[in-house]
């Protein structure tokens, strides 16, 4: 275990061992989003309250789920890189953000698209839907500090360190925002009544939630590898390595 | 066949709302897609270019 | 004496000196407090009923905005003459040394907000219980504020022009002590108990207390490799 971590701050041994991954990421996710889009879209029955109207269930879902794992993936990436300095933790985490950022507006615009012919308005000050946008105000927060510091080392150890105090703030924004919601008791909105949600509709969003998490994986490896080459460009492997394409 | 396609695009009368949350979730991830290869494009260009001269 | 209270004392006093001559720095915020208030009655109507509502809420974000505006000096001018890297180097642990200067830089920007909330009161027309209860939380969420914020001060410390900045990183962090401090007055105006409430903001402070100190001397230590 601590043996791979090691390796992966080295430059080269990240890109071979990326480059293994991403086929299988990439295929995983294509099959994962075709079935759950057929399933979803086509095979799956209409709910029997709202309709079709349902069906964004399977974009909504697996972006706000997206939205806290990248979040995770950063955390994991930021101890890795503050703690042990492991280099290739900060270029994870740099060209995390971003995809991040991606998923949580897509949360938040599938969300509101949602609330519509659900709730009738786009946007209701519901406690899931504040924490969410919060939550991209941070990712906000560490892209722009880790854009506005020149120095690049700096910058990554700065955005790791926002990235961090983010992470152990925001139980305690989702708490509060949950209690602030029940003291400011609005109309109540129930979106979610029902408990249990029947399998063929339940498999294709599981599929879907597969699905983002490959894309973000293969994404992220990607970037990261290009990346990768910049940040290596005096050693000799990148230069034989492009010399050979 | 076709007013099966046509039932399925109307989306029971959510047509609007299923299709715009759909398009832009594709919107986002192909444009990620875009972005990746873009970026992987731009930094082989800029490698190749420093190790030629 | 031990060391550290020594060094702690000595830097305290060497912080309330520089703070005594830069008078005009240590006001701007607390006019900037006072006038953003007085914006709200020219913005909103001066109905009674209206801002004795909304005053706790306004008084909350004024004090955020003006606490948020004097942080950009926590760090930056010791970054510029240097005094900041003697206290990287000293041999007292830095958190301990950064809790001393964000307490007196709490001292001068907090504690003046806290002490004008009468006077808030008085504009606003706000009942008694409510202004009440907004000392009190403002007392207990103003070092939170201080707190947190510092740790935005210190990862942009270096950077010219940091004041956006630092709001940007650090608004949605101070979004749980906004929420409990104004609705600590809502309860309390409602008659509800409001021991619970009191708890947690004090818990926030403990909280902040053990681990912001910690976040700025790593962001400290790594701006001024």
């Amino acid at each position: 275990m601590w043996t791979f971590f090691y390796k992966m701050s080295s430059g080269r041994s990240f890109y071979q061992l990326s480059g293994r991954f991403i086929p299988f990421f990439a295929l995983a996710s294509m099959l994962l989003f075709a079935y759950g889009l057929v399933g979803g879209l086509w095979l799956a029955p209409p709910d029997f309250q709202q309709g079709d109207a349902f069906r964004i269930i399977y974009i909504h879902v697996p972006s706000a789920f997206l939205s806290l794992m990248i979040f995770s993936v950063m955390t994991f990436c930021a101890v890795l890189s503050l703690v042990w300095r492991i280099k290739m933790a900060d270029l994870i985490l740099q060209v995390s953000c971003p995809l991040g950022a991606w998923f949580t507006a897509l949360a938040l615009a599938t969300g509101s698209i949602w609330g519509k012919p659900m709730w009738g308005t786009y946007w209701v000050w519901d406690a899931r839907l504040t924490s969410e946008l919060i939550l991209l105000f941070i990712y906000f927060g560490v892209i722009v500090l880790s854009h506005t510091i020149p120095e690049e080392r700096t910058a990554a150890k700065a955005s790791a360190i926002l990235t961090l105090v983010g992470f152990v703030d925001i139980p305690i924004i989702h708490f509060s925002v949950n209690w602030w919601n029940t003291l400011h008791q609005g109309d109540t909105l129930k979106i979610f009544s029902k408990s249990t949600i029947a399998p063929s509709m339940l498999h294709p969003l599981l599929a879907m939630i597969g699905a983002f998490a490959f894309f973000y994986g293969w994404m992220c490896l990607s970037r990261a590898r290009s990346l990768c080459l910049l940040k290596d460009k005096r050693a000799r492997w990148v230069e034989e390595l492009v010399k050979s394409w | 066949m076709v007013s099966h396609f046509e039932q399925f695009l109307a989306m029971g009368g959510y047509a609007k709302y299923v299709w715009s949350a759909y398009g832009l979730g594709v919107i986002v991830i192909i444009g990620n897609g875009i972005y990746t290869a873009r970026i992987k494009r731009d930094a082989i260009a800029k490698l190749k270019r420093r190790y030629r001269t | 004496m031990s060391r550290f209270t020594l060094a702690a004392g000595a830097l305290c006093q060497r912080e309330l000196l520089l703070l005594w001559r830069h008078k005009t720095n240590v006001l701007q915020p607390l006019i900037f407090y006072l006038i953003v208030m007085t914006l709200f009655p020219l913005a909103l109507g001066h109905s009674a009923k209206l801002l004795a509502r909304i005053a706790p809420g306004v008084a909350w974000v004024a004090a955020l905005l003006s606490m948020l505006l004097s942080l950009e000096n926590l760090f930056a001018k010791d970054h510029q003459d240097g005094s900041l890297e003697i206290l990287l180097l000293s041999p007292q642990p830095l958190p301990a040394l950064v809790l001393v200067k964000i307490f007196t830089h709490w001292l001068v920007t907090g504690l003046p907000i806290v002490l004008l909330t009468p006077l808030m009161a008085l504009l606003m027309g706000m009942p008694d219980v409510s202004w009440h209860y907004l000392m009190l939380g403002l007392l207990l969420g103003t070092p939170s504020l201080s707190l947190v914020g510092a740790i935005g001060s210190a990862l942009t410390v270096g950077l010219s022009s940091s004041g956006v900045l630092i709001a940007l990183l650090m608004l949605p962090l101070y979004i749980p002590v906004l929420i409990f401090g104004s609705g600590l007055v809502v309860t309390a105006a409602a008659g509800l108990p409001v021991a619970g409430i009191l708890a947690i903001l004090g818990a926030l402070l403990c909280l902040c207390i053990a681990l912001a100190p910690l976040a700025c001397g790593f962001a400290l230590r790594v701006a001024c490799q």
